[in-house]
């Protein structure tokens, strides 16, 4: 794997590995020192051009455990504002020969775009409204450690489809592990076409207790000028996901951030159903799966001998694992 | 009307024996091997083949019965950028770009920088073409001041500095209202209203098709009904008024169904459609190619073959490329920020030839018919092969086999969705009024 692009590229084998790297790495995080040696010297570039906290704090977070360097780069307040083209901004920082870009945009496709402009590898953090891979291996990645296993379970999208990248990458990888999707919304907000991925399409909640997992999006108040839906308190009334409509035995997610009292009661974001926070926690491990894949993992591009050697001789060093080892074990 | 509708640069009229050509004009019944003399630009004289000597001064061209003769085309909607996008097409490289897809006249669209919705700016264009333009360009203006939708441009003055008709095309008039009053005043002006059917309130932000493929890559659909309803209401229009109005770039299904309908009833209506919605659908976009994004978009597989038999029928009389030039580095960016048109001028001919013509969809002779259809509906002369009329000709070789691109382009842009095809037929010889406006340069090396 020389970029993470989209879901599509990869398998279920691919998404299974990755998802058991991160189990490795999550024993990292209940260390004292929260940090192995494997990405030392590398370098990690996050280029966002749309206000995130989470993602990319979670980027950031994942590329520092794995001691590689990591560079913020926010197009806000930058030379972007100044008109740089999105081409001649990837192509002034590669300068710095970053060996991976963590790439967030507005626009569907621009990942890819940008893997052909340069040489590092290039993790897709969003593609406006396209897709989210590392979003879909996050929430694989929780909901194994919550169901056990993911074949034959019944996941319920609900809410805003249309506007939604994350929608777009798990209807693909809970598909690609077996489970069935169903996509529940206002048919507004459902786009026409969507049940060719294989999906089914419910503009109600009536059936909503024949799933294991509902899947909560994020109704965003910005859309609302957009009349998408006459009100939030009539999207409330069809479409939240409250103590009323969720069983005890079905899991909540949520890619956050989420608007309590909208695609939310409070009560449920509170109950032990939700896993929301494990779905936090575990971007960081996934993320450092992702990175680790494409610059330390057996196919990882151009690993020249000498940083071979260093990464062997850091993994040896006293005080911390021989995570390398481990690893090929 | 006050001064010629067409206008071309300084010429010299050609002098040429084109010897044992199949010469190919579905007007003309012509359809067989003759020598073409073509003496001082004009047509002299059809003979049998390989009976004509050479005459006094002129080259010598063998078609071994083999080259094919068709006239010129005539593509009612092209985008040469003059004035203010000379960054990506001028009147120069637009007309050569047209000379080498085996065009003798082009129209051009008034979404320029400024809009062309003023006669003093037309009397300038034209006198720039005059001066430019290796073939002929005739102008539609704007309907509307600005293409903004609110008021009429000085359609009668326009008409008498040269406007051949009028259009919004680009954007579309969205007020009922406001083309009424155009269509009445047009009793008044005359000249083709040539219409770009979109509703935006159904089409705005969307970059491709609404379907399958937009849902999948989460772009915003453009629905196929934004184009369809407005062409059916303004066909509506048209037939209320009595007025006469061309529908372009067709791209759905349901839009023929209307066009049709309206030819039915009465309506004076006619309709264009492009090579790339004859050749592509939706499935082209899936790689978020931006030299697949254009304006309508790219539909379904059904559409796709709705507007084939719409061309084969007749419902649509013509094939326009609507060729729209961008700079590499506008298109250059990712898909829903890229601007919307291909470039079409110098594969059209081969890519249809190959697309449907060698695919046995549709025949040769009515290829060529589409492709000249075009003069006609905006009330211009069309070219003919006959002896006496102007040399408006096209010579082809219908099997040599090129990669779109490979050569280069003649245009100023290289946004072509055909690019990297391999295409069957090149156009190697180009007369547009009377002169020898194009030959493709190996063709030069090899008649030489």
């Amino acid at each position: 794997m020389n970029h993470l692009l989209s879901i599509e590229d990869l398998d279920r084998a691919g998404i299974e590995r990755i998802v058991e790297q991160a189990t490795r790495f999550s024993e990292v995080s209940d260390r004292e020192i929260k940090k192995v040696p494997a990405l030392r010297g590398r370098m990690v570039l996050n280029l966002f051009y749309e206000a995130s906290t989470r993602t990319r704090s979670s980027f950031e977070l994942a590329a520092k455990r794995l001691s590689a360097d990591v560079v913020n780069f926010a197009a806000s307040g930058s030379s972007v504002e100044k008109g740089e083209s999105l081409k001649d901004t990837v192509l002034t920082l590669s300068a710095h020969k970053p060996d991976a870009i963590v790439l967030r945009t507005p626009w569907a496709g621009a990942a890819e775009l940008v893997s052909r402009w340069c040489s590092a590898a290039i993790v897709n953090a969003g593609d406006g409204k396209h897709e989210h891979p590392t979003q879909a291996l996050l929430d694989v990645y929780t909901l194994r450690r919550h169901l056990g296993g993911i074949d034959g379970a019944s996941i319920w999208i609900v809410g805003d489809v249309a506007h939604s990248r994350v929608a777009r990458s798990n209807i693909i990888a809970f598909q690609r592990m077996g489970a069935k999707v169903t996509l529940a919304g206002p048919p507004t907000l459902i786009p026409r076409g969507i049940e060719a991925l294989g999906c089914e399409i419910r503009y109600t909640l009536d059936e909503l207790p024949s799933a294991d997992v509902v899947y909560a999006l994020r109704m965003q108040r910005e859309r609302m000028h957009e009349t998408w839906v006459p009100s939030l308190r009539e999207y409330s009334s069809w479409y939240q996901i409250n103590a009323r409509r969720l069983h005890p035995r079905q899991v909540l997610m949520h890619p956050g951030p989420v608007n309590r009292g909208v695609e939310l009661s409070g009560e449920v974001v509170d109950s032990p159903q939700a896993v929301i926070t494990a779905q936090v926690e575990a971007g960081v491990v996934v993320r450092m799966a992702v990175l680790y894949e494409l610059l330390a993992g057996p196919r990882a591009p151009e690993a020249t001998p000498a940083r071979a050697q260093v990464a062997e001789q850091s993994a040896a060093a006293p005080g911390e694992p021989a995570l390398r080892g481990q690893l090929a074990s | 009307m006050a001064v010629q509708p067409l206008v071309h640069g300084p010429q010299q009229p050609a002098d040429l024996l084109l010897r044992d050509v199949h010469v190919l004009d579905p007007r003309e019944q012509l359809d067989s091997r003759c020598d073409v003399r073509v003496r001082n630009g004009l047509i002299a004289e059809l003979a049998a083949p390989a009976t004509l000597d050479r005459d006094g001064a002129g080259e010598v061209i063998d078609g071994a019965g083999r080259l094919r003769l068709f006239p010129a085309f005539f593509d009612p909607h092209v985008h040469l950028r003059a004035p203010g996008q000379e960054h990506k097409e001028d009147l120069q490289s637009g007309t050569r770009a047209a000379a080498a897809g085996g065009y003798g006249a082009v129209l051009a669209m008034p979404n320029t920088d400024p809009v062309l919705d003023s006669a003093p700016l037309l009397r300038s264009l034209r006198d720039a073409a005059a001066r430019e333009a290796c073939i002929s360009v005739g102008f539609l203006p704007a309907i509307t001041r600005g293409l903004e939708g609110q008021a009429l441009t000085e359609m009668a003055e326009l008409r008498q500095e040269g406007a051949v008709g009028f259009t919004d095309d680009g954007r579309g008039v969205q007020s009922a209202g406001m083309l009424r009053k155009a269509l009445q005043y047009q009793r008044l002006c005359g000249g083709v209203l040539a219409l770009h059917e979109e509703d935006e309130t159904l089409s705005r932000g969307g970059s491709m098709h609404e379907g399958v493929i937009s849902a999948a890559l989460g772009l915003t659909g453009i629905p196929t009904v934004s184009e369809s309803t407005m062409v059916a209401r303004d066909a509506a229009l048209a037939g209320y008024e009595d007025a006469r109005v061309h529908f372009q770039h067709l791209s759905c299904a349901a839009s023929v169904d209307a066009v049709a309908e309206a030819k039915a009833r009465g309506f004076r209506v006619s309709a264009e459609v492009s090579p790339h919605h004859l050749l592509l659908t939706q499935e082209d976009v899936r790689g978020m190619d931006t030299r697949m994004k254009m304006h309508p978009p790219l539909a379904t597989a059904a559409d796709r073959r709705a507007l084939i038999e719409g061309l084969r029928s007749g419902t649509i009389e013509c094939v326009a490329t609507d060729h729209a030039p961008h700079a590499r580095d506008e298109k250059e960016v990712p898909f829903e920020q890229a601007p919307m048109g291909t470039t079409g001028l110098e594969t059209a001919f081969a890519a249809l030839h190959t697309g449907l013509v060698l695919t046995g969809v549709l025949e040769l002779g009515l290829l060529v018919e589409r492709l000249t259809a075009g003069a006609r509906l905006f009330e211009l002369p069309t070219p003919l092969i006959a002896a006496g009329e102007p040399a408006n000709a096209t010579l082809v070789d219908l099997d040599a086999t090129w990669v779109a691109g490979e050569h280069g382009w003649e245009s100023r842009s290289e946004n072509c969705c055909f690019a990297g095809r391999t295409l069957i037929g090149r156009v190697l010889l180009t007369l547009a009024a009377g002169a020898l406006v194009y030959r493709e340069r190996t063709f030069a090396m090899a008649a030489a």
